[in-house]
């Protein structure tokens, strides 16, 4: 089937994060980017549908500057047929923006599926998957951690808090992906000599008008350092006050 | 070091490939590999999947079809985290494949390359006997042509993939009294040494090829590093091979394995630096974090000095080792460079080992920590596929002989 999946470049997030100069984003030097974990088993996903099936076409779409290219090579090595770059110089902080530059390039794709990973790892709003599905008027369902396709239907299932619900659906819909549903691949010698040659259109990214930004980034406060109340049996009482009346956990 | 020198895009993109392989398949398996000295079966059926056990042989015959940079990039990006791993790859692909595909007449290149180059089954390289390794010309192993077979006595030693391995490409002697030039190489086949192991992960045996008989594994060495890489005795009794599968035409043994050879030997440069860096890496994490007078020791200068030092000598490795790739891919003579880049880097990974581990301090001797399993790695470095001497005699040879011939 024909598949969409839209992902994000986002930076490793065990880097250690610095504020740049302008104070409304973190300082990209020296930064190692990625595609974003949740979008990356959303591409798993959709290479599984095909294989499953036998035929089909993944598309990745990706929004941003021309870094951009290289996310969207690496699913492109992953096995996915076709990239798209919507070229923007940053990614907004808007998401409707967002939605809206996405939805201008789903809407006629033809595509029986489209795939969000459920938030992206940098930003972790989670709006541009259900607000591209309101645009496209389809059926939109969040935070799948599995799902499969018969024919012009699916079925998902959704981890609640203690449970889980199974939700059935027609396609084309917008589906956002939840971790555990699949461990995504790694793009084989083979796959990363293809990708070279696939098809990856750049067009401009139709924003319209953005209207969120941020003011201010700050980074977290440092944690207080450790406090060591006492050693053995005797500590133990003025611990559990502590516990209690500043930590609040117990 | 600047990247656009040696690399292209899609070499950083393998390079990126292998890093995040090792780190999530490699790293968190390769203490339990070592203390066991297990084979890594389900990781090496891992890497046949991905392309990694045959970089870069021709697409047509199994092979990935990538150039020799980025062959040295995956064995250093493995030996990063594992050695074992790297050297399966480097010992699989440039001693067990490539004399099949350099030397090999087109009926064998189709037979027997693609079950390599696919990771079917594991292959090795027989040169080193009892009373031969430095010094190939001692080769005692026999091959007497009898019709069209030739039968071959001798054995190995110190083969890498010995026990698991099916294919091997071996030296014996078809001339005696003729030196080196009396030397042939001959394919040879027999079933894995583990065969459970194979089962298990469902590669490792091809039944199509034969089982030749007097043909098997000996002793598996118990040994200090590469523990997960598998090493044994190879014993030839009376083994029948058909003529046609000689290597090349007889007396040529000894020129084409000192190709094999020479190839090699920026393998194991990759594979030494690979160590050096992951030593390093561990070096840096450690200091940074491990406190005494009430601070990080990172924030010491004596420590400064050996971090600049092992960072710097890194830096001199990286070069030469991808300077000598890249003479070799673009087809301009080699040997020196591939000499020096295996002679600098194997000691490179000797010494920043060490290093690491010093700044470890007892943590470091401890198998808490990865620094001493990658001390122990670094030493064969400077034994394996020609020992340090010998690649200083071979750099020697180079520099002088158009002065002393």
């Amino acid at each position: 089937m024909k598949i969409a999946v839209c992902i994000k470049r986002v930076p490793d997030m065990e880097s250690r994060f610095k504020i740049a100069a302008s104070g409304t984003a973190i300082d990209e030097t020296g930064l190692k980017y990625d595609i974003s974990d949740f979008d990356a088993y959303a591409v798993e996903v959709a290479l599984q549908i095909n294989e499953k099936a036998g035929a089909g076409e993944t598309t990745v779409i990706c929004l941003g500057p021309d870094a951009v290219q290289e996310t969207i090579r690496k699913a492109l090595s992953m096995g996915a047929e076709k990239g798209v770059q919507l070229r923007a110089d940053a990614v907004p902080a808007d998401s409707l923006a967002i939605a809206r530059a996405l939805a201008a390039e789903l809407k006629d794709g033809g595509y029986e599926l489209i795939l969000f990973g459920k938030h992206a790892l940098d930003t972790m709003t989670g709006g541009a998957g259900t607000m591209a599905a309101e645009l496209l008027g389809l059926p939109c369902l969040t935070a799948a951690s599995r799902l499969e396709v018969t024919g012009a239907r699916a079925t998902a299932r959704r981890e609640l808090e203690g449970a889980a619900e199974l939700l059935e659906f027609p396609l084309p819909a917008v589906v956002t992906i939840d971790e555990g549903i699949a461990r995504p691949r790694y793009p084989s010698l083979k796959g990363i000599m293809a990708a070279k040659k696939k098809p990856l259109d750049v067009k401009p990214a139709q924003l319209g008008s953005v209207r969120v930004s941020v003011e201010k980034m700050e980074l977290p406060a440092e944690r207080p350092p450790g406090r060591i109340v006492g050693t053995g049996p005797d500590a133990v009482p003025e611990l559990v006050r502590l516990l209690q009346t500043e930590a609040k956990v117990l | 070091m600047d990247d656009a020198l040696y690399f292209s895009e899609q070499h950083l993109a393998v390079r990126e490939m292998v890093r995040e392989f090792a780190r999530d398949e490699v790293a968190p398996v390769a203490a339990r590999l070592d203390a066991d000295a297990k084979f890594p079966w389900a990781n090496v059926k891992r890497m046949g999947e991905l392309g990694l056990l045959g970089v870069p042989w021709p697409e047509e015959l199994g092979g990935a079809g990538l150039d020799l940079v980025s062959y040295m990039i995956v064995i250093e990006e493995l030996a990063k985290v594992d050695a074992s791993h790297g050297l399966t790859v480097s010992a699989h692909t440039t001693l067990g494949t490539s004399p099949i595909v350099h030397f090999g007449s087109d009926e064998q290149k189709r037979r027997f390359v693609p079950f390599l180059a696919s990771g079917r089954v594991m292959g090795g390289f027989g040169l080193t006997e009892p009373d031969a390794g430095s010094d190939a010309g001692g080769t005692r192993t026999t091959a007497v042509r009898r019709g069209d077979r030739y039968v071959l006595n001798g054995s190995k030693r110190f083969i890498t993939h010995g026990s698991v391995g099916e294919i091997f490409v071996v030296t014996a002697v078809t001339a005696p009294g003729q030196g080196t030039s009396g030397i042939s190489s001959f394919i040879l086949t027999k079933p894995t040494g583990d065969p459970d192991g194979a089962k298990a992960v469902g590669i490792g045996h091809e039944p199509s090829l034969p089982a030749m008989r007097g043909f098997r594994a000996g002793k598996k060495e118990d040994k200090l590093g590469w523990r997960a890489s598998d090493t044994a005795e190879l014993i030839m009794e009376d083994v029948e091979v058909p003529a046609e599968n000689r290597l090349g035409e007889e007396g040529r043994g000894f020129k084409n394995f000192m190709r094999t050879l020479d190839a090699g030997r920026i393998g194991i440069g990759a594979l030494s630096l690979g160590i050096a860096e992951g030593a390093f890496d561990e070096a840096l994490k450690y200091t940074a974090v491990r406190k005494q007078f009430g601070q990080p020791i990172a924030r010491f200068q004596g420590v400064h000095f050996q971090l600049s030092d092992m960072a710097t000598e890194i830096e001199a490795g990286r070069h030469l080792v991808f300077h000598a790739a890249w003479l070799a891919q673009n087809g301009k003579p080699f040997g020196r460079e591939a000499a020096m880049a295996k002679l600098f880097c194997s000691e490179l990974a000797m010494r920043t080992t060490i290093k690491s581990l010093q700044l470890h301090g007892g943590y470091g001797y401890t198998k808490d920590y990865p620094i001493e399993r990658m001390m122990r790695d670094a030493k064969i470095c400077e034994i394996g596929e020609g020992t340090s001497e010998i690649q200083r005699i071979v750099i020697a040879r180079s520099l002088l002989k158009d002065l002393l011939d």
